[in-house]
C-alpha cells in the first residue's frame, strides 16, 4: 500500500510511450523536412511549457518572464556558433576579421571579454545550463526570501523581461540588436543548415525532451514534487511544518529556468538564429498560454499544449494574419474560464473514464487527485 | 546553583513580552510560564492577544521586545522553520491542510526527515515512514481515509488532520487554536479525549472557547484581557475570580 512510484506510475508511462512514438515514428514519417522542422521549433517551447509544469502548475509560481531564460539559452547557444561562423577566413572582407558581422558593423575592433570564452562548445553547453540557474538563483533569493510572491512576482518577472529586451536591442554591438544574432552556419564543422542535419538533429531534440520529461516527472513524484503543490495550497501550513517555503520556491524556479534555456539552445540549432523577439514579454505570455491550454498540472499535457497552439498560430495566422492574436487571447480566456486544466483535464474528466470502461484492467489512479499514492482497493 | 530568577526549568516561558500594530499594543508586557507535560489554556475575550501570542510564539509575527525562551533557546531571533525543528507545533484555527493531497501524503509532509531541498528530492517512503503515519492516521481517527484526498473530508476531520500532521512533527510543545470550533458534540467529545491521549510526554497550549471543553482538559487556564494576564490558576479558581466574571465569562 502506498508505494511510490520513483519516475511515473502505469497510467503515466503509457502516456509517454505514446508521446514516443508520436514524436519519434509518426510525425518524422509523415511529415516533409519543413514540417518536421517546425514541430521541431514547436518542441523548443515544450521545455518552456515543461518548467512552467513544474513552477506554475505545482508551486503556484506564476513566472511570466520565462522568455528570459528561453533567450539566455538561446543567446549562449548562438554566441558559439556565430563565433564560429565568423571565422577569419569566413569574414576576411570586414574591416576587423575574426568578430562576429554586427560587431564590426558597429564599429567594434576586438572581441568584447564575455564572448572570448564562448569558442569553446563545452563552456557554451555549461553556460546554457548554469548561467540561467544562477540568474534565477538571484532574481528567486531576492524576491522569495522577502516573500514576494504571487501577482507581485509574475510584473517583476515581465519588468526583467521587458528590461532585458531593452538592454540586448540597445547593445547592438555586442547583442546584435534589434535583429538578433544570425546567419549561424556550422556546429564543429557540421552544416546545420541542411536538411539532413535539420532531421538528425530533430532527434537529438526529441532525445532531451524526454530526458527532461523523466527529469520532470522525478521531481514531481518526489516528496519535493508533493511539497510545491502544498506549498500553492497552504504556505503557512508548509513554514510551519518545518520547511523553509523561499528555498523550495528557488528551486522550482531554478528548475523551470534551466528546462526553458535548454529549449532556448535547441531552438537556435533548430531555427538557425536567435534574436530579443524571443526573449519579451509577449513570448514569455505566450509561454505560459501553451501550459494553461495543455493543463498546467500535466507534464505531457504541456508538450501537447505547446504542439497545438503553435500548429493553430501557424495555420491561422497564415489565413488570418489579423485576428490571430485576438484568437489567442480568445482561446486562453476559454481556457481558463471553461477547463483550468486544459487539455489533460478533458482528457482525464472525458475521455479516459469512457476508455476505462472499455478495458478490464483496474483503474489507473487519476494524476490530479491522487497524485502520487496508488489508490489501494479497500481492505 | 541559582538559575536566574527561575526556580525550575519551565518548558516555555515568556517576559515582558510586547508587540505592537501602529501603536496598538496587541499584546503587553505579558509574561506566563509553561511547564512540561502540562495543558494549559489561553481564553480572554476577542481581541484579547490570545492568536497573536501563538504567533509571537511560533514566529509568524515578530515581537517588538520581551523573550520567549523555550528549553533556554531564545526563540524571537529564530526563523519560523527553525522553531518547528526547536519542537514547537502550531494548528491554525481554521484547518490548514493542503487540499489537493491525500491524506498520507498530507501526513507525510510532516514526518521530521527530508526538511531540506535535497532532502526532500531523495526522500524515500520507507516501512518507517509508512508506519509511523499509519500509526499517527489511527489515533487521529482516520485510518481508512488514507488514500482520500483530504478536500473531501468532513470539516471535524480536517481539523484531527492538522492535529494529525503536528502529532507526527513529535513536538515538545503542541500549540493549538481553537480546536473544537465548528464541531459536532460527539467530534468533541472524541477530541478532548484525543488531547488527553497525546499529552504524554510533551505539553500543550490551547487557545479555546468552549468552556465545556476547556474543564475537560485544562490544568490550568490563563485569562488574557487587553494583551495582559487578567487571571491564572485552576479553572475553578478562575471561575470564581470576579474580574474574569466581568470582562469575559459574564457575558
Amino acid at each position: 500500500m502506498f508505494d511510490t512510484p520513483r519516475f511515473a506510475n502505469r497510467s503515466e508511462l503509457l502516456g509517454i510511450a505514446v508521446l514516443a512514438v508520436l514524436l519519434l515514428v509518426i510525425l518524422p514519417l509523415s511529415l516533409d523536412v519543413f514540417r518536421l522542422n517546425l514541430v521541431a521549433k514547436y518542441l523548443t517551447y515544450s521545455f518552456v511549457a515543461l518548467g512552467l509544469v513544474l513552477c506554475w502548475g505545482c508551486g503556484g509560481i506564476l513566472s511570466l518572464g520565462q522568455g528570459v531564460f528561453f533567450g539566455l539559452g538561446g543567446y549562449c547557444m548562438a554566441m558559439f556558433l556565430k563565433l564560429e561562423a565568423s571565422s577569419a577566413a569566413n569574414t576576411k572582407i570586414q574591416s576587423t576579421p575574426g568578430i562576429p558581422d554586427f560587431m564590426d558593423w558597429n564599429q567594434l575592433t576586438e572581441l568584447p571579454f564575455f564572448w572570448k570564452p564562448f569558442h569553446s562548445l563545452t563552456f557554451a553547453i555549461v553556460a546554457v545550463l548554469v548561467i540561467p540557474a544562477i540568474f534565477a538563483l538571484i532574481v528567486g533569493a531576492a524576491m522569495f526570501k522577502r516573500r514576494v510572491g504571487g501577482v507581485y512576482f509574475a510584473i517583476i518577472t515581465q519588468a526583467i523581461a521587458a528590461i532585458l529586451t531593452i538592454l540586448i536591442v540597445g547593445q547592438q554591438g555586442y547583442t546584435g540588436g534589434i535583429n538578433g544574432i544570425t546567419d549561424l552556419r556550422t556546429l564543429k564543422g557540421w552544416d546545420i543548415r541542411t536538411d539532413h542535419a535539420k532531421f538528425i538533429l530533430y532527434f537529438v531534440e526529441v532525445g532531451c525532451l524526454f530526458v527532461c520529461i523523466f527529469a520532470a516527472q522525478f521531481i514531481r513524484h518526489s516528496k519535493l514534487g508533493r511539497i510545491l503543490v502544498a506549498m500553492r495550497d497552504k504556505e503557512d501550513r508548509v513554514r510551519f511544518s518545518g520547511y523553509s517555503v523561499a528555498n523550495f520556491k528557488i528551486f522550482a524556479f531554478c528548475a523551470a529556468a534551466v528546462l526553458a534555456s535548454i529549449g532556448g539552445a535547441l531552438f537556435t540549432l533548430e531555427v538557425g538564429f536567435m534574436s530579443p523577439s524571443f526573449v519579451g514579454i509577449v513570448p514569455s505570455i505566450e509561454m505560459v498560454i501553451y501550459t494553461a491550454v495543455g493543463g498546467r498540472m500535466s507534464i505531457l499535457g504541456a508538450v501537447y499544449g505547446t504542439l497545438i497552439v503553435n500548429a493553430a498560430k501557424t495555420s491561422f495566422s497564415e489565413s488570418f494574419p489579423q485576428l490571430w492574436l485576438l484568437g489567442l487571447g480568445a482561446l486562453f480566456i476559454a481556457v481558463v474560464l471553461a477547463f483550468p486544466n486544459g487539455l489533460a483535464g478533458i482528457w482525464r474528466d472525458l475521455i479516459q473514464p469512457r476508455l476505462d470502461r472499455f478495458s478490464r484492467s483496474p483503474k489507473p489512479d487519476a494524476q490530479w487527485s491522487q497524485p502520487m499514492a496508488d489508490k489501494a482497493p479497500a481492505e | 546553583m541559582p538559575i536566574g530568577h527561575l526556580q525550575k526549568d519551565f518548558l516555555l516561558a515568556v517576559e515582558g513580552l510586547t508587540v505592537s500594530f501602529d501603536g496598538f499594543k496587541a499584546v503587553n508586557n505579558l509574561s506566563f510560564y509553561v511547564d512540561e507535560n502540562e495543558i494549559r489554556v489561553i481564553i480572554g475575550p476577542n481581541g484579547a492577544g490570545k492568536t497573536t501570542v501563538l504567533d509571537l510564539i511560533c514566529g509568524k509575527t515578530k515581537a517588538s521586545s520581551g523573550s520567549i525562551q523555550f528549553r533556554g533557546k531564545e526563540l524571537t531571533k529564530l526563523k519560523e522553520n527553525d522553531i518547528v525543528q526547536a519542537g514547537i507545533g502550531r494548528k491554525f484555527q481554521t484547518p490548514s491542510i493542503y487540499d489537493d493531497l491525500t491524506v498520507f501524503e498530507n501526513l507525510e509532509i510532516s514526518y521530521p526527515r527530508g526538511r531540506s531541498v535535497f532532502g526532500a528530492l531523495t526522500f524515500n517512503r520507507d516501512s518507517a515512514v509508512r508506519e509511523r503515519v499509519q500509526e499517527v492516521a489511527e489515533m487521529v481517527f482516520l485510518k481508512d481515509r488514507l488514500g482520500m484526498t483530504a478536500d473531501l473530508l468532513s470539516h471535524g476531520q480536517k481539523q484531527w488532520l492538522e492535529i494529525g500532521m503536528l502529532l507526527i512533527q513529535d513536538p515538545d510543545l503542541l500549540m493549538l487554536d481553537e480546536p473544537v470550533a465548528g464541531m459536532s458534540v460527539s467530534e468533541r467529545v472524541k477530541t478532548a479525549e484525543l488531547l488527553n491521549r497525546i499529552i504524554k510526554g510533551r505539553s500543550v497550549l490551547v487557545i479555546e472557547h468552549d468552556m465545556k471543553f476547556v474543564e475537560d482538559i485544562a490544568h490550568k487556564v490563563t485569562v488574557l484581557h487587553q494583551g495582559q494576564v487578567l487571571a491564572e490558576g485552576s479553572m475553578e479558581s478562575v471561575k470564581a475570580n470576579p474580574k474574569v466574571v466581568e470582562v469575559y465569562l459574564g457575558h
